[in-house]
């Protein structure tokens, strides 16, 4: 065995991480984030020049890559440096447009020309109801779209946005301009530093992606990507946050001595430490059983996303507790890592909603 | 065992639900209810009406204004006024000062200080933890070196609540270097209108200035400042941090943070039915639901067997470690009941000027801030770390 990323991974893994540690300094994401843009603009351009985008489809495609361990070489970096962006939305979409095989649209995409979103679930009103279903009906040969979707990751910015509709057929996917008339927007800044809105749409046209009715297998391998793309962010960031909490834990000095010599905290330093290990080897179980049939690849994605929901809150709430007060302050890279890290759970179900997902398709097997 | 209240008990309650719905006004419970902050006038207007009602001072004896209440009554008006979503009192001068003074302080500092922090003319912060005296409070720096009739302060306080409201702070300084550290430390008054006091921001993780850093520069304070003795700060801190510790756990923070829960679960629609029908979601609820009614039990017994004096350190520490837990418990469901709605943060939605709806469910755009502001409260006051210690050494005496 080995459990090691293949030699083109790792490569492109560490000129990120140069190219992140030279361009996107703490003061270059504070400025970038907290707006309805909610990302460097520049980064993500460098990113796309570094390969990284085009590392997530395949060759065939125009992309370089898209194995699920380019996925999680890639992501765990971006969760590494806390970089902002529509990373996730554009898998998603991608992978969409990938399985369409609409190769000029993801070639834009793919050279940081092209900012997609995706648009997936459903708006909730301020009473908490969810909105109507997203319908698309065929006029002719135009399809136009009515409904409304919520919490759609960096929308202000995006210029395409994918958007799922139930039609006369069932489930479909379509691609909508976000300047067509009738969309509107209501943009706003997200607690992690991002950006999201939410989507209204009114007689929109829309073009229609792949077969009509045909989304749902389509939409579930694009989920078990986003999946294992998050929970491949989530172990970055706990990397990064359990770095600092160790060498807070050896320099910081109460009575007379480094924290750290307390064994108290040294034992639940160490039961971080473990956990988070659980999580990197979840998130590695999530990209190695790929290929498997789809619910035991999909058992295997909502197991990592559990793991990373229930040991992501763990490892936030712990490296903020053994800072002590300045690991609440905004100052600090430390709470923007916690808070990141807790909203992923908060990102395509959380862990009490995959853990019932890997109950059920564990029995329905 | 008989857990009922006695009719004096109860009568005492319906007192204070009429009086509670008959004087808080609206506009505070709907923002404490809302979870949007609330500024200084708020917090000086509830204030005002408790000291009309001869409320304020609920712990202080009667010949200082106070109620002469018992501590179950104490423990009752507590709890409603947090289920009636009334402001928090700001304590700093009320139940961390005063009490102080009046078993300290000169006949003087009584006479100058208690009737203005009842009127509401002063306003006291607390400047105890330093950047390099945390948990660790004892090895405090900032000096203070007598120079004739006056203290020269220099040095720095840190996570001082609500400083930029304050005229007044009361400090823990080192006024001797020698010997044990604990014995060194002086308690002084000082007016933070002095020369050489600096004020500087903490921005909180969710954005919120509520905790500040203050900088002495050879800030020159009166002898007649200094609190009791020389060099006696340290006794009268632990007895500060010790006593009126009856509303630690915030059992009636928690029961107010619990219905509304429950409101939003039973309101919330998921997967074709509510979220109070998700089994997972229905689990956790029950679980800290439970974990709750135990703690007011244990809350009541800890108050029953202390009487009319003040809690004992140790039981204390119970009460405030599991007691923060259930409110961050509590605040953790809202946070997941908000699901991918948790996410927004429309700053103007949480502000006083908030004319921007939120988006999604009308509570989830407070929710995610206040799970992390809430982390706070295994921090401050004493970590749960060192609340663990005082059990370990105190009660358990290992």
């Amino acid at each position: 065995m080995d459990f090691s990323f293949g030699e083109n991974q790792q490569m492109l893994a560490d000129s990120m991480a140069r190219y992140l540690a030279d361009r996107f300094t703490w003061k270059d994401r504070d400025n970038s984030t907290g707006g309805c843009s909610g990302y460097s603009v520049p980064v993500w351009k460098g990113l796309a020049d570094l390969g990284v985008i085009g590392s997530w489809f395949g060759e065939d495609v125009g992309g370089y890559g898209g194995s699920p361990f380019d996925i999680a070489a890639t992501f765990e970096r971006l969760g590494h440096a806390l970089v902002t962006g529509p990373s996730l939305a554009t898998l998603l979409a991608g992978k969409i447009l990938e399985a369409a095989g609409e190769t000029v649209t993801l070639g834009r995409v793919i050279a940081g020309e092209t900012i997609l979103t995706f648009a997936h679930e459903r708006s909730t009103d301020a009473g908490g109801r969810s909105v109507p279903v997203t319908w698309a009906t065929k006029n002719g040969n135009a399809w136009t779209i009515n409904g409304a979707k919520g919490v759609v990751g960096y929308l202000a910015s995006a210029n395409l946005v994918l958007v799922t509709a139930e039609t006369d057929q069932g489930l479909s996917t379509f691609l909508v301009r976000a300047d067509a008339p009738g969309v509107s927007i209501r943009a706003y800044p997200l607690i992690d530093g991002g950006a999201a809105g939410e989507l209204m749409m009114a007689n929109v046209d829309a073009c229609l992606v792949g077969t009509a009715g045909h989304a749902d297998a389509i939409l579930r391998t694009a989920l078990a990507f986003g999946l294992t793309g998050v929970a491949w962010e989530a172990v970055g960031i706990m990397d990064a946050l359990c770095a600092s909490t160790l060498d807070y834990l050896r320099t910081r000095r109460q009575f007379g001595m480094p924290i750290g010599k307390f064994q108290a905290i040294q034992h639940r330093m160490a039961t971080v430490a473990l956990e988070v290990e659980q999580a990197r080897s979840a998130a590695i179980n999530a990209a190695a059983h790929f290929l498997a049939v789809p619910a035991q690849r999909d058992r295997y994605a909502s197991a990592a996303k559990y793991t990373i929901g229930t040991v992501g809150a763990l490892v936030a709430e712990e490296a903020i507790q053994m800072h002590g007060g300045i690991g609440m302050t905004w100052e600090l890279p430390l709470s923007h890592y916690a808070k990141r890290l807790v909203m992923l759970n908060h990102v395509l179900g959380d862990d009490d909603y995959h853990l019932a997902r890997h109950i059920a398709l564990g029995r329905a097997a | 065992m008989n857990l009922d209240y006695s009719t004096e008990e109860e009568a005492f309650r319906a007192d204070v639900r009429d009086f509670l719905r008959e004087k808080l006004p609206a506009s505070l419970s709907e923002k404490v209810r809302s979870g949007r902050p609330l500024d200084k006038q708020d917090m000086e207007q509830w204030h005002a009406i408790l000291n009309a009602q001869g409320w304020l001072a609920s712990h202080w004896p009667v010949e200082w204004g106070g109620t002469g209440w018992t501590v179950m009554q104490r423990f009752t008006f507590e709890t409603e006024t947090a289920m009636a979503h009334a402001p928090r009192i700001v304590h700093f001068g009320l139940s961390m000062l005063a009490p102080v003074l009046i078993r300290y302080g000169s006949e003087a500092q009584k006479k100058q200080y208690l009737p203005r922090i009842l009127d509401g003319s002063d306003w006291w912060c607390q400047g105890f933890s330093e950047p390099g005296a945390g948990s660790d409070l004892a090895s405090l720096k900032t000096s203070a070196v007598r120079d004739g009739d006056v203290y020269v302060v220099n040095g720095q306080k840190t996570w001082t609540t609500l400083a930029q409201y304050a005229n007044k702070i009361f400090c823990l300084v080192r006024t001797a270097s020698e010997g044990k550290k604990q014995d060194g430390i002086s308690f002084l008054l000082i007016d933070m209108e002095s020369p050489g006091i600096k004020v500087r921001p903490i921005k909180l993780l969710e954005g919120d200035h509520e905790v500040n850093e203050v900088f002495f520069t050879d800030v020159r304070v009166p002898v007649e400042n200094l609190v009791g003795e020389e060099h006696k700060g340290w006794t009268y801190a632990k007895y500060l941090l010790t006593y009126e510790r009856t509303n630690i756990a915030g059992v009636g923070l928690s029961m107010a943070a619990f219905e509304q829960l429950k409101a939003v679960a039973e309101t919330l629609s998921c997967d074709g039915g509510l979220l109070a029908d998700d089994a997972a979601f229905a689990t956790r609820m029950a679980r800290i639901e439970i974990d709750l009614e135990n703690m007011k039990t244990t809350n009541l017994r800890v108050l029953a067997a202390t009487g009319a004096g003040h809690a004992p350190t140790a039981q204390s520490s119970m009460l405030k470690i599991r007691g923060t837990e259930i409110r961050q418990g509590l605040s953790a469901l809202m946070r997941r009941a908000a699901g991918r709605y948790a996410q927004p943060f429309i700053l103007e939605a949480t502000a006083e000027s908030g004319d921007i709806e939120p988006v999604g469910p009308g509570w989830a755009a407070v929710a995610a801030a206040q799970y992390f502001n809430n982390r706070k409260l295994s921090i401050f006051g004493g970590s749960n770390e060192v609340q663990r210690e005082i059990i370990a050494k105190s009660i358990l005496e290992l």
